[in-house]
C-alpha cells in the first residue's frame, strides 16, 4: 500500500464563465521514503495538486472528481477540521519564498514551539528542546542563539532551512514541496535540495517536489510525474524519463532544456505547444529601416572594442551617521575592467548580490559609478554630465529586463509602448513612420499581427518579453544589455526567446551584454563569460573553455554545482 | 535609537517653531485686537498706550521671540475679550476636551478594530456585510449631522440622555472631571459617541482592508499548513502583522480627534476648548486662538513621535540606527 495514493482525480475553480478546470483525471502515488517530482511550466496544475491534497485549495477552487488516500484512508472528504489535524501532523509543506513564508514579527522559536506544541504536546521545555533538534537536523549554525532571532536576520537558503523545520515539526509522513528552492541562489538550492533527501531517506517521508527545472528534479527525484494543460502526461522513473521520455510533449520539454554540456547552435522548439510562434518574416536587413545608418560618426575603434570598463566600482551607503567614520558602505562592484568587441556576446554570471546587475545599470548610466569610468564607442560616457549630449550614446544601447510584467507600462498600448523610443529620440519623421516601424518591429520579434493595439496584460509572460525586445530595438541599438532576460520565463519559452535574441543578433550585427545566474544558457548564449562574486570579476574566459577547464576555484565550484542532465540521451 | 530620537526631537522642534511663526502672523494680519478690546469712546492717545503696553509696537522679529519665549513656557499673554491669562483659559477648558477626546479615541480604537478583524475574517457574513453598510453612512454623513441626528433622537424624542453641557463636574486638583457622576457620565455619551463614529468606521475599513491583505500573504497560507487552529492563524499572526501599518494612521487620526472636537462641542455645547476656539474667532481673541493652535501641534507632533518609537517595539524588522544585521 503507497503511503499517499491520489485516484483519478480533477480540481476545478467555478467562475462567471463555466468551471475552469485546472486538474484533470490525475493519478499518482507516492511512497515512504521516496521523492516523487511533478514537473510542468506555468499553468499546468502541478501546484493545485498540491494544495488540493493538503486541503489548502484557494477559494472557490474544489475537488470534482476523485480520492486521496493517506495511509489507505481516505482523507478528500474529511470535515474542515478533520483535515486541519492532518495538515502539519502528517503532511507538512514548504513553500516557494522563503522571504515571505514565516511570520515577520515573530521569532523563529516562537514559530517552531507553536508548531511542535500543537502536534506533539511536548510542553514549552520539551518543544524548545525539540525545536533546538530539529534546527540542529536542518544545519543552522549555533542553533541555541539563532532561534531567538527573527526571520528577517536570516538568509535566504537559512530561512528555507527553518521554513523545512517548521514543516517537520508534526513529524509528518509526507512532505509537499512547491518549488522549495526557486527562488535560491544555485550552491543554496543544492545545499536545501541534499537537506531534503537526506531527511526523507532518514525519517522515511515521502515527498512530492512539485518544481518546472528538470535539473531539479534529475537530482533529487526518484520518480517523475510530467504535466501539462492540467492532465498527467508521463509517470516513471526518473532515469526513463528523462532519458528516455515516452510522450510526445516530455520529449520537447526536455529537448528545450538549455544543455549544460555542449553548446548548439539553435534551441530545438516545443512544438507540442500549440502558441509556439516562429517568425514567419525575415527581413532583408540591408535596404530595411532597421539596418539603416545609426549614428555613423560614432565609429568603432579599429581593434572592434565596443564597451570598456575601466576600475569600475560602485559603493552603496548602508548606514548613514553624522560620524564619518561609523558610515557604512557596502561594495557592490569592485574594480571591474574588462571590454566588449562588436558583435559578441558577453556573458556576466554570478549568484545574487554578486553585482552583476549593479554593472548593467552603470553601463546604462542610471547608476553614476562610484570610481573608474565606462568607455563607450571610444567615449567616456560615464563622465558625460550632460543630458542631450549622452543621449545619442544612450540610444545606442538598450535594456531588456528581467521580469516582463512589471517592465512594461500596464496602461499604454503596446503601439505606444513601442513608439515611445522612437518619438523620445525624434527617429522618425511624423508618427505615422514611427507607426510602421512599430509594426515591423513587432513582426520581427514573432509578435502577431493585431497585437499592437493590445494592453501588456493581455499577453503571456514570453509575448511580453518579445514586447520588450521589440521597444529595446526600437532605437536601432547596436549594443543590448539583457539582465536575466528569460529566468521568470517557462523553457518551452525561454528557447523561443533565446532563439529570437540569437536570430537578431546575427541579422542586426548586434553586441550583447547578457546577464545570467543560469549557467547551461550562458555557454548556449554567449561568446566569452566573466565570473563573478562579491563585485569582483574572478575568472574571464571565452565560454567553451571556462565550462571545459575552469580555472578560478569559485567557477570550477559553480559548474560543479549546476544539475546534471547527464541521463539526456547524447 | 538615541540618535533617531534626537533627530526626531529636532524636527519636531522644527515644526512646532513653524507653527509658532504662522500662529505668530496671526496677530499682525487678523483684524486689530485693540479695537475689539476697547469701547469706541477711547482716545487715540489711550489706544496708543494699550497698544504699547502690549507691546504691539515693538518691530516683528522682537515680538516672534517674545511670543515664542512666552509660549515656551505656556504663557500666551492676556485673552483680549476675558482680560485673563490664556493659559488659564486654556487650563479651564482643556479637562473636557481632553475626556472627551480620549474617551471618543478609545471608544473608536476598540470598536474599530474588533469589527475590521471580524468583517475580514467573515467576510460574507450578514453581521460584516451590516457592518461595511452602516459604516458607510458613518464615514459619509458629516459630524455635525450625526450629533444633531443624535439629539434629535436620543434628546428629544426618546428623551434618555441630555443634549448639552458635562453635566454634574467633580474638581480633582486643577482638574474638573465629569467621569464620576452619572449626570456627567450620561452627558458625555452622545458627544463621545458623535466624535467616534467617523474615526471608528475608518479604522474598521483600514484594518479590515489590511488584515485582507495579510490573510492572502504565504505565511498564513504556511501558518495553515502548519495545521494551526483559525484562531491562532487569525489573532497570533495575523492581526498583529496587521496593526502595524494601521498604527501610523490610527496616531493620526487620534490627532484630528482633537482637532475635530471643535465641531462636537459646538453641537453639544460642551464647554472644551473647540468652544473656546470658536469664541475666540468669533471675537478675533488672537492670544486664544495662537494658544489652541500650538497646543494642537503638540499633541500632532507628540502622538507621531509615539507612534515612531512604538514602530520600533512592535516591529522587530525596524532596527532604527541600522543596527546589525545577521546571516
Amino acid at each position: 500500500m503507497a503511503l499517499l495514493d491520489v485516484k483519478n482525480i480533477s480540481i476545478g475553480f467555478p467562475s462567471r464563465h463555466g468551471m475552469f478546470v485546472a486538474v484533470e483525471d490525475v493519478s499518482l502515488s507516492v511512497e515512504a521514503g521516496e521523492i516523487l517530482g511533478v514537473v510542468g511550466e506555468s499553468g499546468a496544475g502541478k501546484s493545485t495538486i498540491g494544495n488540493a491534497i493538503i486541503a489548502l485549495l484557494e477559494p472557490p477552487g474544489e475537488v470534482i472528481k476523485g480520492e486521496v488516500y493517506l495511509n489507505g484512508a481516505r482523507i478528500d472528504n474529511l470535515s474542515a477540521e478533520e483535515k486541519r489535524l492532518i495538515r502539519g501532523k502528517k503532511i507538512g509543506m514548504i513553500f516557494q519564498d522563503p522571504q515571505t513564508s514565516l511570520d515577520p514579527l515573530k521569532t523563529i522559536k516562537q514559530q517552531l514551539v507553536e508548531s511542535i506544541n500543537l502536534h506533539l504536546r511536548l510542553g514549552r521545555k520539551g518543544s524548545e528542546k525539540k525545536a533546538l533538534e530539529l534546527l540542529e537536523q536542518v544545519g543552522i549554525p549555533d542553533p541555541l542563539i539563532r532561534m531567538e532571532h527573527y526571520p528577517h536576520q536570516f538568509s535566504g537558503g537559512m530561512r528555507q532551512r527553518v521554513v523545512i523545520a517548521l514543516a517537520l515539526c508534526g513529524e509528518p509522513e509526507l512532505i509537499i514541496a512547491d518549488e522549495p528552492t526557486t527562488a535560491l541562489d544555485v550552491s543554496v538550492q543544492k545545499q536545501i535540495l541534499d537537506l531534503m533527501r537526506k531527511l526523507c531517506k532518514e525519517k522515511n517521508v515521502g515527498m512530492i517536489l512539485v518544481t518546472h527545472d528538470m535539473g531539479v528534479i534529475a537530482e533529487v527525484a526518484d520518480r517523475v510525474a510530467v504535466m501539462y494543460n492540467s492532465r498527467l502526461m508521463e509517470i516513471g522513473e526518473t532515469a526513463q524519463i528523462i532519458g528516455n521520455p515516452q510522450h510526445e510533449y516530455t520529449k520537447s520539454l526536455i529537448s528545450a532544456i538549455p544543455r549544460p554540456d555542449k553548446r548548439v547552435r539553435r534551441f530545438p522548439l516545443v512544438t507540442y505547444i500549440e502558441d509556439v510562434v516562429e517568425r514567419k518574416e525575415e527581413f532583408d536587413v540591408s535596404t530595411h529601416w532597421l539596418g539603416q545608418s545609426r549614428d555613423f560618426d560614432m565609429k568603432v575603434a579599429d581593434d572592434g572594442t565596443i564597451l570598456q570598463l575601466e576600475n569600475l566600482g560602485m559603493r552603496f551607503q548602508i548606514t548613514n551617521s553624522l560620524f564619518k567614520s561609523k558610515r557604512r558602505y557596502l561594495d557592490a562592484v569592485k574594480d571591474v575592467n574588462f571590454s566588449i568587441k562588436e558583435g559578441e556576446t558577453f556573458g556576466i554570471v554570478g549568484e545574487s548580490g554578486s553585482g552583476k546587475s549593479t554593472i548593467a545599470r552603470m553601463v546604462t548610466g542610471l547608476y553614476k559609478p562610484y570610481k573608474g569610468a565606462v568607455h563607450f564607442l571610444g567615449k567616456e560616457i560615464s563622465a558625460i554630465s550632460h543630458t542631450s549630449e549622452v543621449l545619442p550614446y544612450r540610444r545606442q544601447m538598450q535594456m531588456v529586463f528581467q521580469d516582463p510584467f512589471s517592465s512594461l507600462n500596464a496602461r499604454m498600448r503596446v503601439m505606444d509602448i513601442v513608439a515611445e523610443p522612437i518619438l523620445f529620440h525624434k527617429l522618425a519623421d511624423s508618427k505615422a513612420e514611427a507607426e510602421h516601424i512599430v509594426l515591423d518591429l513587432l513582426k520581427l520579434v514573432g509578435m502577431s499581427d493585431d497585437a499592437y493595439a493590445k494592453y501588456p496584460h493581455q499577453f503571456s509572460g514570453g509575448q511580453r518579453q518579445r514586447i520588450s525586445i521589440a521597444r529595446a530595438l526600437a532605437t536601432r541599438p547596436r549594443f543590448l544589455i539583457c539582465d536575466e532576460p528569460t529566468s521568470a520565463l517557462d523553457v518551452s519559452v525561454q528557447a523561443q526567446i533565446l532563439n529570437l535574441l540569437k536570430d537578431l543578433q546575427e541579422e542586426l550585427n548586434l553586441t550583447m551584454m547578457f546577464i545570467s545566474h543560469d549557467l547551461p544558457v550562458i555557454r548556449q548564449m554567449c561568446d566569452r563569460v566573466a565570473v563573478m562574486r562579491h563585485g569582483q570579476v574572478l575568472e574571464l574566459a571565452e565560454t567553451e573553455k571556462l565550462f571545459e577547464d575552469p580555472q578560478h576555484e569559485y567557477s570550477q565550484h559553480l559548474l560543479g554545482l549546476m544539475p546534471q542532465l547527464n541521463m539526456l540521451q547524447a | 535609537m538615541f540618535s533617531f530620537l534626537i533627530k526626531r526631537l529636532l524636527q519636531s522642534f522644527m515644526v512646532l517653531l513653524s507653527v509658532a511663526f504662522i500662529a505668530f502672523a496671526l496677530f499682525k494680519f487678523v483684524g486689530d485686537p485693540i479695537n475689539n478690546m476697547v469701547g469706541q469712546d477711547t482716545t487715540l492717545v489711550e489706544r496708543e498706550a494699550l497698544a504699547e503696553r502690549l507691546g504691539l509696537n515693538d518691530p516683528f522679529p522682537i515680538q516672534f521671540f517674545n511670543f515664542i519665549k512666552g509660549a515656551a513656557v505656556g504663557d500666551f499673554g492676556l485673552s483680549y475679550r476675558h482680560k485673563v491669562p490664556v493659559s488659564q483659559l486654556i487650563a479651564e477648558r482643556a479637562p473636557a476636551t481632553l475626556e472627551l477626546s480620549i474617551i471618543s479615541a478609545l471608544l473608536s480604537v476598540f470598536i474599530g478594530i474588533p469589527m475590521g478583524v471580524y468583517t475580514a475574517i467573515r467576510r460574507k457574513g450578514f453581521l460584516s456585510r451590516s457592518f461595511m453598510t452602516v459604516s458607510l453612512v458613518g464615514i459619509s454623513l458629516p459630524t455635525f449631522l450625526i450629533g444633531i441626528l443624535f439629539i434629535f433622537l436620543f434628546g428629544v424624542i426618546l428623551r434618555w440622555l441630555p443634549t448639552f453641557g458635562r453635566g454634574e463636574v467633580v474638581q480633582i486638583g486643577f482638574w474638573s472631571t465629569g467621569l464620576l457622576t452619572w449626570s456627567g457620565i450620561k452627558s458625555l455619551i452622545l458627544p463621545a459617541v458623535t466624535l467616534a463614529l467617523f474615526q471608528m468606521t475608518l479604522i474598521m475599513r483600514l484594518v479590515r482592508t489590511e488584515m485582507l491583505e495579510v490573510l492572502t500573504t504565504d505565511y498564513i497560507k504556511f501558518a495553515r499548513a502548519r495545521g494551526l487552529k483559525e484562531n491562532a492563524v487569525n489573532f497570533g499572526h495575523a492581526l498583529k502583522n496587521t496593526l502595524i501599518p494601521v498604527i501610523t494612521i490610527i496616531g493620526l487620526q487620534l490627532g484630528l480627534v482633537m482637532a475635530f472636537a471643535i465641531i462636537t462641542e459646538t453641537v453639544f455645547q460642551w464647554p472644551g476648548m473647540g468652544m473656546l476656539f470658536i469664541q475666540a474667532i468669533e471675537e478675533v481673541d488672537v492670544p486664544v486662538m495662537a494658544a489652541y493652535l500650538m497646543m494642537i501641534s503638540v499633541v500632532f507632533v507628540a502622538i507621531n513621535l509615539a507612534v515612531d518609537i512604538l514602530y520600533a517595539f512592535v516591529d522587530p524588522r525596524l532596527t532604527i540606527d541600522g543596527g546589525s544585521k545577521h546571516g
